[in-house]
């Protein structure tokens, strides 16, 4: 950080007058320029069931924007990993999808479907006799294991629903902490599959509620848990949070999951979407430290996803040093790829707005007068445009200025408390007045009303 | 017939004789019912202002069978006469007589087409009637209609301004409150017609009446072009009747109401069109245009706290007008009217948006805040003494003690359970 702060020092005339323009060339790092995903690569990231599912996501979004290629190399990889397991629907999909167009290897496979279906039904019998026996016996410890087995079976054939169910109804029969932590994790990572993310967050306070001290790895994980919760409730600066705290000790052990790489990023994005500048500082020295642990531990994997993490905080870097037209431009660079991710995809273009409306908030910020037409230059748009966004902020109250339009400035504008303060007083008084009155009217008409009542009466 | 007169010309002087004079004309009444029109000569002999109780029962009497309009005009006369001069002291004596002689003057006016005539003695006979300022009689609805009828708005407004607390006949207030709202608008006080509209709708009822319908419906219209919103949510101590059932009435209104708050001013003509013979025969039309206008007043007054100057064009295109003229011609209008502070360069084409120039600095400013103060803390007592004064009313007592509960262990209330008068 020290050095980027003797940089830009030296830079400052320069950034007053082309705030972000033309520096490229003062930096020699790679630019992602919407280069395809590799897709192996980034499949290589995960284990267990969010590898295929995130290849179906791949293969679904590619065939959106018709990329053939990139389409049938995710479907061919899912198909090799659907056949490894024993999910014969996914299998079916699958080669639904593929539709021939692989060869002859990749076609569907009835009797492969027929043998494991075949297997399937043998052992939930035997599961369930099992488990019958257990229960006549009440031994609570194998029961709990009886219902976790089942509920291992379902999610291994695809019957979330059922093996969240199986999960659930082991809570009845745990003894010690760690089995509840143990119920917990696989009723997260249903969830997670599943897409209910409410679950996901009652597990994790659930499991964060447990009396003994937490296994790290286990604490890093139910950190990822939450931040993804979070993100899918839209709640960035939460999610940011939560995602940054996750701690390097995570490595590779919940990628049935999440890779690292993925924490990095949507992290980073998240934070850079809600956290003001003290906050945005304090994530980006974490994710330096994060880049280096992993450089450490899997300098095997280096390919273009994985450089994702500096580019990452590359753009934090840049948004945080007021260079914001190289950090939008590097942002939609990126755009392609994260569309491709499957819990990012519904939020981009949220997160992307919110940054955009951040960069231009924190630009005006310390102005009295700002110029629109640099401010154009530097946000590398027209000046037209640029008057509209800036309306829309002012409307929402997000910066406190108004538009010269005739000679293009913004003046900041402090609003006049003392005046504010009396127009809202007579305000004040005048409602007081007519509701006191009015008021006073109904009351007596009741009065009245219940004076004729009682005259009625008696 | 004479003897009457000679009674009531003797025994009008002297006060402690009037209970005396009194009970001659009640007995006198009948026979006075019988000549009716016949006694109009009669009233040349009496002066209005000293034998007031005595030509009150003869005027009564020649206007209680239906008159032709000759002999309405002739009646008119004497009668506003009698309207302007009378005693108050001796009038208080037989009030229903009073008012309904002045009922029917409103009636022969309206006949005759000239409610301008009605509009002076109305006004001087409800402060010979009223108790107080304070005090609303059922001459005050009567003397609005006469006042709308004849574009005397003015006059209303003079009788508006008193705070009104205490009411005869609901019906009444009803009545007043809707003609004073459709003053108010004539005369473009929005927020007092918002005011009248509102105790209207919110007055106890116990059955949903086509006046509250009516002011309903001009309050939204109201609502939308003073307060540029309406929420159609009416407020907790609105009757449950009307909770109920306004909204359902009044449904084309309501659909209007919410095209406004759109901001889209197309959408809102389009429904102004649809409705537009309903709201014809309602007599709302002129209020739709005015809120179709106020709602591009709305518009520009948005831009004002977003930009410092604009040029016209810009104006009419974010305001969708269809000139940067016609932009001129609003943004004139309003800077005319105090609703927005600009100035307007024709040479450029711009606009230029100024701050409210008020600093509440002045004396007059000053002023204004000191009698704010006063009236407030005026309005406050009187709201305690009535809280004071319902605490210690008996019938309240009553209720309140019979739902206490038996026992309260906490604290021995010294209130008897049953609570007889």
């Amino acid at each position: 950080m020290d050095a980027d702060d003797e940089t830009t020092a030296a830079m400052i005339d320069d950034e007053i007058y082309a705030n972000g323009g033309g520096e490229d060339e003062k930096r020699n790092r790679p630019i992602i320029s919407g280069e395809p995903l590799d897709v192996e690569a980034y499949a290589s990231l995960y284990g267990g069931r969010t590898k295929i599912s995130r290849l179906l996501f791949v293969a679904e979004q590619s065939r959106g924007c018709r990329n053939e290629a990139m389409e049938l190399e995710a479907l061919r990889m899912a198909y090799d990993e659907v056949k490894k397991g024993e999910n014969t629907q996914w299998f079916r999909d699958v080669a639904q999808k593929i539709d021939g167009r692989l060869g002859p290897e990749y076609q569907m496979d009835l009797a492969w479907c027929e043998s494991v279906d075949r297997r399937a039904e043998q052992k939930r019998e035997k599961l369930e006799n099992e488990l019958n026996a257990y229960r006549t016996n009440l031994i609570k410890e194998s029961i709990r294991m009886g219902y976790n087995d089942f509920g291992d079976f379902h999610y291994s054939h695809g019957q979330l629903g059922d093996a969240f169910k199986n999960y659930v109804r082991t809570r009845d029969y745990c003894t010690t902490s760690k089995h509840i932590v143990h119920m917990c994790m696989s009723s997260i990572l249903v969830s997670i599959e599943m897409g209910q993310f409410t679950h996901v967050a009652s597990y994790v306070s659930k499991a964060e509620q447990t009396q003994e001290a937490l296994d790290p790895i286990i604490v890093a994980k139910l950190r990822c848990a939450a931040g993804l919760a979070n993100l899918e409730a839209k709640k960035y600066k939460l999610a940011a949070r939560k995602f940054l705290d996750t701690g390097h000790e995570l490595g590779n052990n919940y990628n049935e999951v999440i890779a690292p790489q993925d924490i990095a990023t949507y992290g980073g994005l998240c934070a850079l979407a809600s956290f003001d500048r003290a906050e945005l500082k304090a994530c980006i020295l974490i994710l330096l430290s994060f880049v280096f642990w992993n450089k450490v531990i899997d300098n095997l994997n280096f390919r273009n996803f994985l450089e994702l993490v500096p580019e990452i905080r590359e753009v934090i870097n840049d948004f945080y040093s007021s260079r914001y037209a190289s950090c939008l431009d590097y942002l939609g660079n990126l755009k392609a790829n994260l569309l491709l991710d499957i819990h990012l995809h519904d939020h981009l273009e949220t997160l992307y707005d919110q940054i955009r409306n951040k960069a231009l908030i924190q630009y005006t910020h310390p102005f009295v007068s700002v110029d629109l037409n640099m401010m154009a230059n530097a946000f590398k748009t027209d000046v037209a445009g640029l008057e509209k966004e800036l309306e829309a902020l002012i409307t929402d109250n997000q910066v406190q200025a108004r538009i010269d339009s005739h000679n293009k400035i913004l003046y900041a504008r402090h609003a006049d408390q003392r005046n504010a303060t009396f127009q809202r007083a007579l305000q004040t008084g005048n409602e007081f007045d007519r509701d006191v009155k009015s008021m006073l009217l109904r009351v007596n008409l009741f009065k009245r009303e219940s004076n004729q009542k009682q005259s009625k009466k008696s | 017939m004479e003897v009457l007169v000679v009674n009531i010309q003797g025994l009008s002087t002297n006060p402690g004789d009037l209970p005396n004079l009194h009970n001659i004309l009640k007995q006198a009444h009948d026979s006075l019912h019988a000549e009716s029109i016949r006694l109009l000569p009669l009233l040349d002999m009496l002066d209005p202002s000293l034998h007031s109780l005595g030509y009150l029962y003869i005027l009564e009497a020649c206007t209680s069978s239906a008159l032709s309009k000759e002999q309405a005009s002739a009646v008119v006369l004497p009668t506003a006469r009698f309207m302007n001069s009378c005693s108050k002291e001796q009038i208080q004596l037989a009030p229903e007589k009073f008012i309904s002689v002045c009922k029917r003057f409103k009636d022969y006016v309206m006949q005759l087409e000239a409610p301008m005539r009605g509009v002076a003695p109305m006004l001087a006979a409800i402060r010979k009637i009223q108790s107080s300022s304070e005090h609303l009689t059922p001459l005050h609805p009567e003397f609005l209609v006469l006042c709308l009828l004849s574009k005397c708005y003015k006059a209303g407004l003079s009788i508006l301004d008193e705070d009104i607390f205490e009411v005869d006949q609901p019906k009444d207030l009803l009545l007043y409150c809707y003609y004073g709202g459709m003053i108010c608008i004539g005369e473009k006080r929005f927020r007092k017609a918002l005011e009248l509209l509102h105790n209207v709708v919110t007055a106890p009822m116990s059955v949903i009446t086509a006046i509250a319908v009516e002011a309903y419906k001009k309050y939204i219209l109201v609502s939308l072009i003073h307060n540029g919103q309406f929420s159609t949510s009416l407020p907790k101590y609105t009757s449950s009747v009307a909770q109920r059932n306004l909204k359902n009435i009044c449904q084309p209104y309501i659909e209007l109401a919410n095209s406004y708050t759109t901001g889209k001013i197309a959408d809102f003509e389009t429904v102004a069109q649809k409705y537009q013979e309903k709201f014809d025969n309602d007599n709302n039309l002129g209020l739709v245009k005015q809120a179709i206008s106020s709602m591009y007043k709305r518009n520009i007054q948005r831009l004002t706290q977003t930009y410092l100057t604009l040029s016209l064009q810009d104006i009419a295109n974010s305001v969708q007008l269809n000139s940067a003229k016609e932009a001129e011609m609003h943004v004139l209008q309003m800077i005319q009217d105090g609703e927005i502070f600009a100035t307007i360069n024709q040479k450029d084409g711009m606009v230029s948006f100024l701050e409210d120039p008020e600093q509440y600095k002045s004396c007059g400013m000053i002023e204004r805040i000191d009698s704010s103060i006063q009236r407030i803390m005026a309005l406050s007592r009187k709201l305690t003494t009535m809280n004071e004064n319902i605490s210690c009313d008996p019938m309240y007592l009553a209720k309140v003690g019979r739902e206490r509960q038996r026992f309260d262990f906490d604290d021995y209330d010294p209130v008897p359970q049953r609570f007889n008068i």
